[in-house]
């Protein structure tokens, strides 16, 4: 790795082939570009286009330039007087989003924190098996664990049924259908997101300092307060930004667990395509949450980056 | 008095009851299923009984049968198609000194785990039925690209994953023996990366086979898989052949995982 020194002229003989390489290099990732192109990031940018034409009468488009699209977002004009107002429903459909993906963070960070600590503190050798244990759900279908769900909170299901069979209730508790259900149904599905990326960060506890922490009188809450939780910080945000975004573009969980009435963004915009036949305003939709996704990739970036930077 | 625990420095009250009462929650869902995919009932909440009898209706039912046949047909092609791309640009982005773009490679390549799959499917809807009005074509050639594009990450990370830990000497001895660099490629590098592929093509087989979103939005009338079939059928009456059909699908995911994980270690 001498040849490769910084500062040192680089002769013509290296010059070509290390052109030559990276011409090499190139070409083989080009076949992957295309098709990630064609039907992955080109998509993209011909939805963008989409969000600014005007919607055709039974879904698609007319191929002429309107704000419609992004207007309906934000404002509802009504069809009879064309008196503007804040499109409401709407925005109670991002403000649901916004907090049911913030009370499932929360809620996987609850039981994600211990459980990450548990796997942390086993012995090396079964550390594996129990991360092995985390990441099988993860790998299953998403929808059959989200009907698992389904199955066990619906009226006539195995919770109400053993609740009513020891008379704790009478009545059978309406679970499904409900913001509730949805919660938890994306607890369940992104909880794996939350306890590796924390556990990353625990499995390089340094339990001396736990220790010190103990030798000068702290009790164990204490500890765990300014010692544990402060030198964990970068996985919890990790795992905290890993469950967020997936929540936030939550399409099946909120359509099996919520019903036709408890939307999440994801299924506003479905609606979009089906039944309410706005195509523009759905690309509008699309975008919208896009860049709100963008902006908690980029606060995970910098929290990665930074952790980086105070490992070195 | 009670003779007091030792204490130790590594436990934290409470913490390891709330660990177990997690595992429990993520098992607890499935297994129930699993269990009563073999119910005699159709209840999910009495046992009637053992029974075989909803994966007889499952296997008979002729809109099941063909979900069956297209998502087997969409992942094995996408999966194949997905670990050759990936594999290439595998290649042409470890072990090589940085060059121009290769941030950009990383983007595109990582583009579909990043973007909400729902954003995704939407825009693919767009573009296909443009497309679609353009040419005419129906078939499901438009599921085998959009699952190749997505299956692409999944391939490629333990793919790449496999290249970084092998050391370039031994294809500088192949090339100093004479080899030419297609042979050295064929007997030497390929070999050495075969796990990482086989990893990576299982992975995207698996991730194609479970893939709900994208396939609901592409999909022309008829071309259903499993899993959006199953997704329609939660919209009606739920039957327990659901539980049958879960059931097969759980067994293929965990079977595939827990073989990807073996793989991986035997390599350490």
């Amino acid at each position: 790795m001498n040849s490769s020194a910084p500062g040192r002229q680089l002769s013509s003989v290296e010059r070509v082939a290390l052109k030559r390489e990276s011409r090499r290099n190139i070409l083989l990732c080009t076949p992957a570009m295309i098709v990630l192109f064609f039907a992955a990031s080109g998509p993209l940018l011909v939805m963008l286009v989409y969000s600014f034409l005007t919607p055709g009468d039974y879904g698609g488009v007319v191929y002429k330039l309107s704000s419609d699209g992004w207007f309906r977002v934000f404002f509802h004009q009504d069809i009879f007087d064309e008196t503007v107002s804040v499109a409401s429903a709407h925005l109670s459909i991002f403000w649901r989003s916004i907090k049911l993906s913030l009370l499932t963070t929360i809620a996987a960070l609850i039981l994600g924190f211990p459980t990450a600590y548990f796997i942390a503190t086993r012995p090396v050798k079964s550390r594996n098996f129990w991360l092995f244990l985390v990441t099988i759900p993860f790998w299953t279908n998403l929808l059959i664990r989200t009907f698992a769900i389904m199955e066990l909170i619906r009226n006539r299901g195995l919770v109400n049924n053993v609740l009513m069979k020891f008379g704790v209730i009478e009545q059978p508790i309406q679970m499904l259908y409900t913001d509730f259900a949805i919660m938890l149904g994306m607890t369940y599905v992104y909880l794996p997101l939350m306890i590796l990326p924390l556990y990353a960060s625990m499995e390089k506890l340094d339990f001396r300092l736990i220790e010190a922490g103990y030798d000068l009188y702290a009790n164990r809450f204490r500890v765990l307060r300014k010692v544990i939780i402060p030198l964990v910080k970068p996985g919890i945000v990790a795992g905290s930004i890993l469950v967020f975004i997936p929540s936030l573009g939550a399409f099946v969980t909120p359509r099996v667990l919520g019903g036709g009435k408890n939307m999440m963004l994801g299924n506003l915009i479905e609606l979009q395509f089906g039944q309410g036949r706005n195509w523009p305003l759905g690309a509008a939709l699309s975008i919208s949450l896009l860049l709100i996704v963008m902006v908690a990739m980029l606060l995970y970036v910098k929290n990665m980056q930074k952790n980086k930077g105070e490992q070195n | 008095m009670l003779p007091k625990k030792r204490f130790s420095v590594r436990r934290l009250p409470g913490f390891a009851v709330i660990a177990i009462a997690c595992f429990t929650l993520l098992y607890a869902p499935i297994m129930i299923l699993v269990v009563y995919s073999f119910n005699a009932g159709s209840s999910i909440a009495v046992w009637e009984g053992f029974s075989w009898q909803w994966y007889s209706a499952a296997w008979d039912n002729e809109m099941v049968q063909s979900a069956t046949f297209n998502s087997l047909v969409i992942a094995i092609q996408a999966s194949l198609y997905a670990t050759v791309l990936a594999t290439m640009a595998a290649l042409g982005t470890t072990r090589t000194k940085p060059y121009r773009g290769q941030t950009a490679i990383y983007t595109m390549i990582n583009q579909p785990l990043m973007v909400p799959e729902i954003v995704t499917a939407v825009a693919l809807l767009i573009c296909f039925a443009v497309i679609k009005q353009l040419t005419d074509y129906q078939g499901l050639m438009y599921l085998v690209i959009a699952h190749t594009a997505f299956c692409i990450p999944f391939a490629y990370l333990p793919i790449r994953a496999r290249l970084e830990g092998m050391d370039r000497a031994l294809e500088t001895a192949a090339a100093d023996l004479y080899a030419t660099p297609w042979r050295s490629f064929r007997q030497v590098t390929l070999p050495l990366m075969w796990p990482g592929i086989l990893a990576g093509s299982m992975l995207a087989f698996v991730i194609s086979l479970d893939d709900v979103v994208i396939t609901e939005f592409v999909k022309s009338a008829g071309q259903d898989t499993l899993p959006t079939y199953m997704l329609g059928q939660l919209r009606r009456v739920i039957t327990p052949e659901m539980h049958a059909i879960s059931t097969v699908l759980l067994v293929v995911s965990v079977v595939i995982v827990s073989v990807i994980f073996i793989l991986n270690r035997s390599k350490n």
